[in-house]
């Protein structure tokens, strides 16, 4: 059973395409047959965040309109087995994205090419690539930051997210979704300065998938081109590595959440 | 830091602030979510009309449907301001 997963958040930045191929890799290395698609037409960035942008020759755009087959527009990734990226075409045609199209490359990937999961990276904002991303869709990812502006975006999508699929539209009632919180600064809520988890989840009432830290390991991986979750050292790549499995069902602690507090010793020399 | 500052009621937190603005507006626009899709437009029309005769704020105008087994409800409030 192919299961069809839209990573979204309304605004823009918050971490999308860094959920997508963390969590797209993360599949991948659990063994699942995985695609991750890029649905932000005009705006590629998934490409780079994968570290295949030198490798695209044909993307989503091109298998819609029949000048590719799904096949020939998959880039298959060189560090993990069963991982493939679909990249979003460079065109300015708004209209480029149709749901016709959508379905038709979907249901290729799961009929044709019998993938375990496919990750659709959402552009951001309500408009028709963000739609079409979701539309499709058995489970929602929604990535927020503690902040004001994003928690508000987050709350509108999922009220999207209710009604605008496909399982709402035939009446099968809304898909599962999930918050993930990243950027989150665990100082900064003892500080009183930013929104806590539990805030964020009391507003939003959607189930938490996890917690990624405001780390400097993200930056690097994209930098890179490697998705962090291959950083395993860090704090941002384990915090994935545990929303991956969370998302597969284990139920494991939230870290990162809470400081780790100084014991005297490092009060006294620590600075 | 004076001693003071502990006697003195604690200012605020900014995430606090932050917590009780989005609890305020998410309320405000889920209640919108979900009815049917002329509402905004019904809402800013009638806005219109009420601010010919009586100056309103924004807020002042609220339309909402509630779904009842067998019927739905419109209901308005307007809420008008004090010297008027």
């Amino acid at each position: 059973m192919t299961k069809i997963v839209v990573v979204t958040s309304g605004k823009g930045g918050v971490g999308k395409t860094t959920t997508s191929a963390a969590l797209a890799t993360g599949l991948a290395l659990r063994g699942f047959k995985t695609t991750v698609i890029d649905f932000d037409v005009g705006l590629r960035n998934l490409d780079l965040i994968m570290g295949c942008e030198r490798r695209v020759v044909y993307d989503l755009v091109n298998v819609i309109n029949g000048d590719a087959n799904i096949k020939q527009a998959l880039i298959k990734d060189k560090r993990v087995d069963n991982l493939f990226i679909l990249p979003a075409s460079q065109t300015r045609d708004k209209d480029a994205l149709t749901q016709e199209g959508v379905e038709t490359v979907l249901d290729a990937l799961r009929d044709d090419l019998q993938m375990d999961y496919i990750i659709c990276d959402s552009p951001a904002g309500i408009e028709k690539g963000a739609l079409m991303a979701a539309y499709f869709a058995d489970e929602a990812v929604v990535v927020t930051n503690p902040e004001v502006s994003s928690v508000r975006d987050s709350d509108r999508i999922i009220g999207i997210l209710a009604s605008k699929t496909r399982h709402a539209e035939q009446g099968n009632g809304d898909i599962p979704a999930r918050l993930l919180l990243t950027r989150y600064s665990p100082e900064r809520v003892e500080k009183g300065e930013m929104l806590s988890v539990e805030d964020v989840q009391e507003i939003l009432a959607i189930e938490l998938l996890g917690v990624v830290p405001e780390s400097q390991a993200v930056l690097n991986a994209s930098n890179a081109g490697n998705p962090v979750i291959l950083d395993t050292d860090s704090d941002a790549g384990q915090a994935y590595a545990d929303a991956v499995a969370r998302f597969l069902g284990d139920e494991l602690p939230h870290r990162f959440v809470t400081l780790n507090k100084k014991g005297l010793f490092g009060r006294l020399f620590g600075g | 830091m004076s001693i003071f500052s502990y006697l003195l009621p604690k200012k605020q937190s900014s995430a606090s602030v932050a917590k009780e603005r989005l609890q305020i507006i998410v309320a405000r626009e889920r209640s919108g979510r979900g009815g049917p899709d002329y509402l905004p437009q019904l809402q800013e029309e009638l806005l219109q009309v009420v601010r010919k005769y009586v100056p309103v704020d924004q807020d002042a105008v609220n339309v909402q449907v509630d779904r009842e087994t067998g019927c739905d409800i419109l209901e308005l409030n307007i809420t008008l301001p004090e010297e008027a």
